[in-house]
């Protein structure tokens, strides 16, 4: 390697997180550890009827006797689940406020400086967004005129309240409470995130967003996300999330479904920035994701697209279960790792219904001294006649000690199936970086616009309003200057 | 002034010895044309020129417009307007031409202090060119170089020429993988371009390309040196016997 490529990756390693500031805030927090007490708490806390609590206090129980999942590529000590606490929320925060005016002006701030204002008139146009600090929604903007069309769009707290008979048939249908040890975490003591209901026939007008921030200590933040498109709607939906600059690790176990009835679509984007940890691997987010959704009707289409910049370990699988006739899967994702970050990641596309199809396209690029997996698991069940499924991972190296891999699993239980997979791993091409730098760009400008070529596929499935911003974030995760 | 002048120049890559006190001086305005057989250090000097930084300058001097040019690193070369236009252009998937060509041009302003483009205007400039030089606009939709055919690669790196407007520009063996044709459209592209104020190093095994574009010297390179030097009459001599009576 030569010598510019070598400073420009110290460049690299040095890299800065603009999102690593504290907001101080009185924070209201029961003890740490998990027990009975701690969810009985949180369920108390949010007010929940009997059925949810007991919801909880059942998943808690599988917890207890689930063993936590070993066959990701990661390494990671042993996480000591009564070392961390399960709830967390700016005081007084016994009600979620009904407007802006209700809400510590330091909690808007906070918003502010992470690019999320929250005053309607200055939000991004046609995007609505719910707010969530920690373990909870601090305000949801646009949602009078949602409800005008009848769609729900609303923290899952308030969801539990105000439609309970959704949330009764629909939470833990995608992801069972017992699926595996993070699941059952989850529903166990989940906290806050996003509910949605489109209605029949609805084509919901704006961008629905939610923005995770983690902000106390020793924290966990286990996210809950439900989100229902009925016969013939369509909703595009946007997560973005990030955390403090911390020496030690937290984790962030969420929990997200999806639910597509006949002719419905839903599209799903993350833009994950937690904190990746500093340049000797030390703090950083433990991003262990559940992410499922589940074709239901004919014809219904789910599409993730997910750029994965931060934590320091990122393990999610963002899936379909394609049981509808003819309906569509898709994956499209960038992970980009830096420094000791960690990521194994991929998809899980089950064909079980005629004619569905899926499509996956994942780009890994990997720098300094970390490891980047693709996982994912193609099935095929019995009927699922003329399904078909077109797989595509490219990896991309930059330096000598950064690991990429590729395990993709392929089970048919039908002939008629059709598999195509694609696979390439290339190192940085140095003809390339000479070829840009000869056009009068630097080393750092020469590798940004390689990488951001390389991910293109993958960034332009992200809305408009999103998809600069992504572009953006992706060149900073590799350079050393920020903003 | 000095335009160009490269002085008793030594090259070497991983020891072995490919320029060999080279010594060449290009004036302002002038096409210069460097033929010889392969491995004669022909495609060397042009990295050398550009700034590759695979070989190992042993000794010597390249004076550019009062700057040394073994001071300045590729992309500062660059910026003062050297220009290489590659034998085998390099494909960049997934990066449309319009931003690249615009942060290299701009990098040029900035570098001369001068305001630098805008989208709009950046994008206008971009279209006349490519009409000038009748390349579709369909052809700017798509990715650097990504599944061109040989004629349209080396068309590409002459649109980038006009746009990014070099005073020294150097042709590594342009003419290698084009049929007549394409040859045609290309050289006719280096034809527009030239003027008083540009000066070109064409580098070349055959006097096709030269028929087209009328150097105003020729030079016969051999073992890392200039052996021979002409006017375009040279070259035919080449066509029909060969390096080996020089």
């Amino acid at each position: 390697m030569d010598i510019e490529t070598t400073k420009t990756l110290d460049k690299y390693a040095k890299d800065k997180y603009k999102y690593g500031f504290v907001t101080n805030i009185d924070a209201d927090r029961p003890n740490k550890g998990l027990d009975e007490d701690i969810i009985k708490f949180i369920s108390k806390k949010k007010n929940e009827p009997e059925w949810m609590l007991s919801w909880r206090l059942n998943s808690y129980k599988k917890w207890l006797k689930l063993p936590n999942p070993q066959w990701a590529n990661i390494k990671f000590p042993k996480i000591d689940f009564q070392d961390i606490y399960y709830y967390s929320a700016p005081k007084g925060f016994e009600k979620k406020p009904k407007d802006l005016s209700e809400v510590d002006p330091k909690l808007i701030e906070t918003y502010n400086k992470l690019g999320i204002p929250l005053e309607e008139q200055k939000v991004l146009a046609g995007v609505a967004v719910d707010a969530v600090f920690d373990s909870v929604s601090v305000a949801t903007t646009y949602k009078g005129e949602l409800e005008k069309l009848g769609i729900v769009f609303c923290s899952i707290s308030e969801a539990v309240q105000t439609h309970p008979e959704l949330v009764k048939k629909y939470l833990g249908s995608v992801i069972p409470p017992g699926d595996h040890s993070y699941s059952a975490l989850n529903s166990a003591v989940f906290t806050d995130g996003s509910f949605v209901y489109i209605p029949e026939n609805v084509k919901c007008p704006m961008e629905l967003s939610t923005y995770f921030r983690i902000n106390a200590e020793e924290t966990g933040q286990f996210e809950r996300t439900l989100i229902i498109a009925d016969k013939g709607s369509y909703v595009s939906y946007l997560e973005g999330c990030t955390a403090p600059q911390r020496d030690s690790n937290q984790l962030h176990a969420a929990n997200v479904e999806l639910i597509a009835l006949e002719d419905a679509e839903i599209k799903y984007s993350t833009v994950q920035n937690w904190y990746p940890g500093d340049e000797h691997g030390k703090g950083g987010i433990y991003n262990f994701v559940t992410k499922r959704g589940l074709c239901k009707g004919k014809n219904s289409k789910i599409s993730w697209t997910q750029v994965e910049t931060g934590s320091a370990i990122t393990w999610k699988y963002p899936s379909c279960i394609l049981k509808g006739d003819n309906s569509i899967g898709e994956f499209y994702s960038v992970a980009i790792t830096n420094n000791y970050q960690q990521a194994d990641t991929g998809t899980k596309m089950t064909h079980i219904g005629k004619n569905t199809r899926s499509k996956i396209i994942s780009k890994g690029i990997s720098l300094g001294n970390s490891q980047n997996t693709y996982r994912g698991n193609v099935s095929f069940l019995r009927k699922a006649e003329k399904a078909r499924n077109y797989t595509q991972c490219d990896s991309l190296l930059v330096g000598n000690k950064c690991g990429a891999h590729t395990i993709p699993y392929i089970d048919s239980k039908n002939n008629s199936a059709v598999i195509e997979h694609e696979a390439s791993t290339s190192k940085i091409n140095e003809d390339q970086l000479y070829y840009c730098r000869q056009r009068g760009l630097n080393h750092e400008e020469a590798v940004s616009l390689i990488v951001n070529g390389f991910c293109k596929q993958v960034l332009q499935e992200l809305p408009m309003e999103f998809a600069v911003e992504a572009q953006k974030l992706v060149s900073i995760s590799l350079e050393g200057s920020v903003g | 002034m000095i335009f160009l002048n490269i002085n008793n120049l030594n090259v070497s890559i991983e020891g072995k010895k490919i320029l060999d006190d080279f010594n060449l001086t290009i004036n302002q305005g002038e096409v210069h044309a460097i033929m010889g057989p392969n491995g004669s250090g022909k495609s060397t000097l042009a990295n050398v020129l550009a700034g590759n930084e695979d070989y190992e300058i042993n000794s010597g001097k390249i004076i550019f417009k009062d700057l040394n040019l073994l001071d300045l690193n590729i992309e500062e070369r660059a910026q003062k307007g050297v220009f290489l236009a590659f034998q085998y252009p390099v494909e960049i998937p997934g990066v449309n031409i319009t931003p690249f060509l615009q942060s290299s041009i701009n990098s040029k302003l900035k570098n001369a202090k001068k305001p630098e483009l805008d989208n709009l205007s950046f994008a206008k400039l971009l279209r006349k060119k490519a009409e000038e030089l009748g390349i579709n606009t369909d052809m700017l939709k798509r990715s650097i170089n990504t599944g061109f055919s040989g004629g349209e690669k080396k068309r590409y790196e002459i649109l980038q020429m006009s746009v990014l407007n070099p005073e020294f520009a150097i042709f590594d063996e342009t003419d290698s993988g084009l049929d007549v044709d394409a040859l045609r459209i290309v050289t006719e592209g280096i034809n527009k371009f030239k003027n008083e104020k540009n000066s070109f190093l064409i580098i070349t095994h055959y006097q096709k390309l030269l028929d087209y574009i009328r150097p105003d010297h020729v030079h016969i390179m051999r073992n890392g040196k200039i052996v021979k030097s002409g006017d375009i009459s040279l070259a035919g001599e080449i066509e029909e016997s060969g390096y080996q009576n020089i």
